[in-house]
């Protein structure tokens, strides 16, 4: 069976890509603690040596939209575009390819239906920054086959977060069970709290710090009954307008299950706070050997 | 109320260009030709198999017709689809860093939990 040898979750900043390439003297002041804490993030999957990406993000209407909204969508494709043109007039983010993996879409597809799932699909995706970004901070070189899953944080009605633990405990199961000898990555990438488009966004910290200081404590302790009896689909307004993006970080824990993270970091920046976690469901040793060995 | 047609409206003039620079240029106009000619177009569909029905309130038509993003968030347009393309707008006249988007927060400080509802 394939081996889920890392699971991810994080924020996706979309500014990071840009800030990260200034000189230092056009640099902002945070910007150098925050690429040496991506880098070393980086590194928590680097030595995962994945073959293959699980990739869950949201798309921000770009090519989903409201005459025909997806709850839960796995991309099934050869490859995927990525990125659109207001993300690189906002953000400065390049287009990109990336490379499918149909055989893992086809089987998370067929498993999902058969568990309760009724995912939708789409055989021509064009992903956007939430699949982006962590390929930016986590593997910049891009070189692996990815499978893209698409949740709705974004247009309401949206599931219950108890809907998103339980898909991302059935992903497990689901990528537990791949008959494949390959090694899997499951990355995630929400949100804290953040407010897009109200009274309380762009401040100089997120806009509610003391969500955010409980929320990275639930995820890095596998807090899931935590989590669960304080976070609602009500609930997520109070800390900001587009909180409902905690969902999928929500959905990680369900993949990881009740285990405190193996790497736990984050960093407070103006209008929202990264957060970095990684878990290595089967442990690292070996990581090194194997690599050794290749 | 037509909040998804707002929303629709934000999202096809955000996606393109040339839109961006027309509305910008020539609010009402564009509105009354965008309500006149592509309102009622299923992104999906050929031009024939157009829907029949869709139209703004007046209140509605009004908000977009001034650029009103504080009358837009209270009649429940999705923020993030207005903040976009309020960016990609008006960010080239303020300066400083984030100064467009700290002025836009400004003018919506009046509103306090529950915000507008949002759903279509």
């Amino acid at each position: 069976m394939a081996e889920l040898v890392a699971i991810l979750a994080t924020t996706h900043h979309p500014f990071f890509y840009t800030t990260s390439k200034l000189p230092p003297a056009e640099a902002p002041p945070f910007a150098a603690e925050w690429v040496r804490k991506v880098e070393a993030y980086r590194e928590t999957l680097t030595r995962a040596r994945p073959d293959v990406l699980v990739m869950v993000g949201s798309d921000h209407f770009h090519q989903l939209w409201l005459d025909n909204m997806p709850q839960f969508l796995v991309g099934k494709a050869p490859f995927y575009d990525a990125n659109y043109y207001n993300e690189e007039r906002e953000f400065g983010l390049p287009k990109l390819l990336l490379t499918g993996h149909e055989e893992l879409s086809a089987h998370i597809l067929r498993a999902g239906l058969d568990a309760g799932f009724d995912f939708a699909f789409s055989n021509e995706l064009r992903v956007d920054h939430s699949i982006t970004c962590p390929i930016f901070t986590v593997r910049p070189q891009n070189d692996l086959p990815v499978v893209p899953i698409y949740t709705n944080i974004f247009a309401p009605p949206l599931p219950r977060p108890e809907r998103f633990v339980k898909l991302g405990q059935t992903l497990r199961e689901i990528i537990d069970g791949w008959p494949s000898d390959l090694r899997v990555a499951v990355i995630g990438t929400g949100h804290l709290s953040l407010e897009l488009g109200g009274p309380r966004q762009f401040g100089e910290h997120g806009p509610d710090p003391e969500f955010d200081a409980r929320a990275v404590e639930w995820i890095g302790n596998g807090d899931l009954d935590g989590v669960l009896a304080n976070v609602t689909l009500d609930s997520l307004h109070s800390p900001g307008n587009a909180t409902h993006g905690f969902m999928d970080f929500m959905l990680m824990m369900g993949v990881a299950g009740y285990h405190k993270a193996d790497y736990a970091d984050h960093l407070d920046l103006f209008h929202t706070m990264e957060a970095y976690f990684t878990w290595y469901p089967n442990g690292t040793r070996g990581f090194e050997d194997e690599a050794g060995i290749r | 109320m037509s909040k998804y047609l707002l929303d629709k409206f934000l999202f096809t003039i955000d996606r393109d260009p040339d839109l961006v620079e027309r509305y910008r240029d020539d609010p009402a106009g564009t509105v009354a030709w965008w309500e006149a000619e592509q309102a009622n177009q299923i992104l999906n569909c050929i031009a024939g198999e157009a829907t029949t029905w869709l139209a703004f309130t007046e209140e509605e038509r009004d908000a977009l017709s001034v650029q009103d993003h504080v009358a837009l968030f209270q009649l429940g347009a999705h923020p993030f689809l207005t903040l976009t393309l309020w960016i990609a707008m008006f960010e080239r006249d303020h300066p400083e860093p984030l100064g467009m988007q700290r002025d836009y927060a400004v003018r919506l400080s009046h509103f306090n939990l529950p915000y507008p509802d949002i759903t279509t």
